[in-house]
């Protein structure tokens, strides 16, 4: 609670903030903060992902497109009037939504009703990989992953030749490698 | 276990204080600096719930936050001093 009350302020300063190098700083911040709600719900994988994608790699990519911009950011030329509205409104419906949601940590909520079951007593057998998430991951989604792995490999191809889109006027050694 | 929950409590004041420096700070430096100390932070408290919830295994996942913490710091380092992360740094004059 007290995490999710600093992540809120975070986002006001990042709201309110017009250098955008501090928004950077900040950003990385509320990766960490998320990272830590994570954990506290039990999510250690997602938190792991949040903390290496978020704080890691984002401020490194961040800093890169700094530095092919400006790092002050211009003022908005309508009232942001409307998309406060509009997103006030789906935040709402969103909350409504959650009402519906089983209660946190039951056993017999509907997602694990599904094939998990089949999953925890099948996948050894299947599979001889000891980890039931690798199991699925890499065995039962196999094709699932593959696509994903590429969707990412090209993007992460497309943002190292933008970022080194001015190669030609300093001439140097590689760059340092980002690792996802 | 009591110490546990009191040490996790006084990092979240911590975290608190970081915040505010972050949030309030004049300088970007302040910043930086508030941001490392939050992942600090951040590596602390997990630590702390691994221990409150009896998985001492999230030490591991600690150490993964600090290697993290310290590529960021290093980026944004990196960028003041030359202001391009292509640069091949070393040595240099300090001109600037």
């Amino acid at each position: 609670m007290v995490l999710l009350t600093l992540m809120a302020a975070i986002t006001v300063g990042v709201v309110r903030l017009r250098n955008l190098f501090a928004v950077v700083v900040l950003g990385g911040i509320y990766s960490f903060l998320m990272a830590s709600v994570m954990i506290v719900l039990d999510a250690v994988d997602v938190a792991m992902t949040e903390a290496s994608v978020g704080a890691g790699v984002s401020t490194v990519l961040m800093l890169g497109t700094l530095y092919l911009t400006k790092t002050e950011e211009t003022r908005p030329a309508h009232t942001p009037l409307l998309p406060l509205v509009v997103a006030g409104i789906t935040g709402i419906a969103l909350v409504y939504g959650s009402f519906a949601l089983p209660p946190f940590g039951v056993a017999d909520a509907p997602i694990h009703m599904h094939v998990a079951p089949y999953y925890l007593e099948n996948s050894l057998r299947d599979t001889l990989v000891p980890n039931v998430v690798t199991s699925v991951l890499a065995s039962y989604r196999g094709y699932d992953t593959l696509g994903e792995t590429a969707v990412i490999f090209t993007a992460g191809i497309a943002v190292l030749m933008l970022l080194k889109g001015r190669r030609d006027v300093k001439p140097g050694p590689k760059r340092k490698r980002v690792r996802r | 276990m009591t110490v546990f929950a009191a040490a996790s409590i006084a990092v979240l004041v911590a975290l608190f204080l970081a915040v505010v420096r972050a949030l309030k700070g004049p300088t970007v430096f302040d910043r930086v600096l508030a941001g490392n100390s939050i992942g600090t932070g951040a590596i602390m408290l997990l630590a702390l719930f691994g221990f409150l919830t009896e998985r001492p295994e999230f030490l591991d996942i600690g150490i993964l936050y600090a290697l993290l913490n310290i590529i960021g710091t290093l980026a944004v380092l990196k960028f003041f001093r030359h202001g391009d992360l292509s640069h091949p740094g070393g040595e240099e004059p300090s001109e600037n």
